[in-house]
């Protein structure tokens, strides 16, 4: 049956099986292949995207449950790719290899809505469900203050980066 | 001798027989013309709209939901299968040949037009209560939806069940029939709130217990039961949510589905507050919330809420401090579950519920939490536009009981659940 719903603000109808996981919407129909595939079990958050702002583990989701919802993907949470957390994760230089990073960004993303200026025990809680096989939690946890501190107009997230980074 | 008694003993029977047949009676009352939407005023309507949604008619009078209020859904009970009556004005298969002292007398007798006797599975025991002016106006509105031939089907219940007319001798052991009366020690707004709550809103049908024939077991008022394979919860103060049920807790929940200190409306609840309560303004839902409120023996103190939670929140998290040498439920929870249901204890957000203050994890049956841990929430449940993805194909009986076990423990003071892992299987199968 077809499904419709918007995805980086663009109105789309997919006329498949009701109970095809988001994901592979997103990557096979609409080839936004940005969000990744990791456990397809909604363990890992590599596939990670924001349904009507909240974070969501795609590859569990079937595409009827997001019928008229709003779907937002690392390819649209900002038009130039420059989202505060965008900029801080390039500053930083955070990934390594890269595959689970959309997801660590969407999610974080997600956290800053609730958590606008998380501490470490905010961000340890929230993020540990997105792994990172390479170890890259400790400058995630950098990017992410780092952007906290721009996006509330101050330099407070920047003077708390050390002390996160050293809590590894 | 022996012939005397046996004559005695049949000629009672028959008195007895004529006498309740005399009881179960009812005459039909005349079918009228259906009346058109002239005979009623707009506001009439339009108040006839609201109440209709206090009394969340549409949840069991729609099957398909393009056909508002046709009929046709089932309702399971230990008898048998009820289906539910069409009630658009088609004038065959629906209520439009009855008059409006028809439809007083099945809402408030529980006697279809015929004379009929209906059964309790539609709760005419609370609609017994409704004033003559509320009556009128959800006639006025019913008599004026788009009519639908639909023919509902037959009830499936055994013998005697089946006989109609024994009813009668239900009614008499557990029917009272008459208005609502107020409660002078109370307030006016606490008079409204029970009004439509012990009315229309029928709400101790589900969150009060039945006895072994089907009606509500008035020494366990309000202690909850499982309906529909929904845990619906104790209304009083056996409910065992750590946060009390205070009028803005209990207002907040019933106007969106879902409060910061409590969780969310799923399941059959979902809709009462989507697709019915929602129909109502402010005034009335705030009514229910200080009768809620009242009800559960709340501390109505308006910081109480917060502080309690913070607490609760404060000694989960001391109690789940991460170790290396941490469970698989513990894990499962850090991977699956934190990133949206983590809370500083000083401001928890209802969108991201805190299981520690949640009343599917204190409640004392699992089968809410079994059912959204398995199968999610929607987008039309709880907090509207909000939902979580279901874990029926992600995770094992094993692991959601380890994972469910786990929050029990560690997120509650509530003892250990049974058979959790059997219970998840048997939730799987439904």
């Amino acid at each position: 049956m077809a499904t419709e719903f918007q995805v980086n603000g663009q109105a789309v109808t997919l006329d498949i099986e009701d109970d095809t996981p988001l994901l592979w919407a997103l990557r096979d129909e609409l080839d936004l292949t940005g969000t990744k595939f990791g456990c397809g079990i909604g363990m890992c958050g590599a596939c990670t995207v924001l349904v009507n702002g909240r974070a969501t583990r795609s590859c569990i989701t079937p595409v009827e449950s997001v019928g008229n919802a709003s779907i937002t993907t690392i390819e649209g949470l900002d038009p130039n790719g420059e989202h505060p957390l965008q900029k801080a994760w390039v500053q930083v230089q955070t990934p390594q290899c890269g595959y689970c990073q959309s997801g660590q960004i969407m999610q974080a993303a997600a956290m800053l809505q609730d958590f606008p200026d998380p501490t470490d025990e905010q961000i340890t809680s929230v993020m540990s469900g997105n792994l990172c096989r390479c170890m890259t939690y400790v400058r995630i946890r950098e990017a992410i203050k780092l952007a906290a501190g721009e996006m509330n107009g101050s330099n407070t997230g920047q003077a708390s980066v050390a002390g996160g980074a050293t809590n590894e | 001798m022996v012939k005397k008694t046996l004559i005695g003993t049949i000629g009672l029977g028959i008195l007895v027989l004529a006498l309740f047949l005399i009881i179960a009676w009812e005459p039909s009352i005349d079918a009228v013309e259906p009346p058109g939407s002239g005979q009623f005023s707009q506001d009439q309507i339009d108040r006839g709209e609201v109440l209709a949604g206090l009394g969340n008619c549409q949840t069991c009078h729609t099957t398909d939901s393009g056909e508002s209020f046709a009929g046709g859904l089932p309702i399971p009970t230990p008898f048998g299968t009820i289906y539910t009556t069409n009630i658009t004005p088609d004038p065959k298969t629906g209520i439009g040949q009855w008059s409006e002292e028809a439809f007083a007398r099945a809402m408030r007798e529980g006697i279809s037009r015929s004379g009929a006797h209906l059964y309790p599975a539609f709760p005419y025991t609370h609609f017994t209560k409704v004033t003559d002016q509320d009556i009128a106006d959800l006639y006025a509105f019913l008599m004026t939806r788009e009519p639908v031939r639909a023919q509902k089907p037959a009830n499936s219940l055994g013998f005697p069940f089946n006989i109609r007319m024994l009813q009668a001798g239900w009614k008499l052991l557990f029917f009272d029939e008459g208005r609502y009366q107020a409660d002078n020690s109370k307030s006016e707004d606490w008079n409204r709130g029970a009004y439509i709550a012990e009315g229309l809103g029928h709400c101790s049908a589900c969150h009060s217990p039945r006895n072994p024939v089907g009606a509500e077991d008035e020494s366990r008022a309000w202690d909850g039961a499982v309906v529909n394979n929904w845990y619906a919860p104790a209304l009083n103060a056996s409910n065992r949510s750590p946060v009390d049920w205070s009028t803005g807790e209990a207002f907040t929940y019933l106007r969106t589905g879902g409060s910061p200190f409590h969780g969310v409306a799923i399941g059959s609840m979902a809709e009462v507050v989507h697709a019915g309560l929602n129909k109502a303004p402010t005034e009335d839902i705030q009514s229910l919330a200080v009768w809620m409120s009242d009800l559960a023996g709340a501390n109505d103190d308006a910081a109480q809420p917060g502080t309690q939670a913070s607490a609760v929140i404060s000694s989960a998290h001391d109690r789940f401090a991460p170790a290396p040498s941490s469970g698989q439920g513990e894990r499962l929870f850090a991977y699956a579950c934190a990133a949206c249901h983590y809370n500083d204890p000083s401001s928890p957000n209802a969108m991201r519920p805190d299981m520690s203050l949640n009343s599917a994890v204190s409640a004392p049956d699992p089968v809410n939490l079994i059912r959204a841990t398995l199968h999610g929430v929607s987008l039309e449940e709880g907090i509207s536009d909000v939902m979580m993805p279901g874990f029926a194909n992600a995770l094992s009986d094993q692991d959601i009981a380890s994972l469910l076990g786990y929050l029990r423990k560690t997120h509650t003071d509530q003892p250990a659940w049974n058979n959790l892992e059997q219970a998840i299987s048997d939730q799987r199968q439904q």
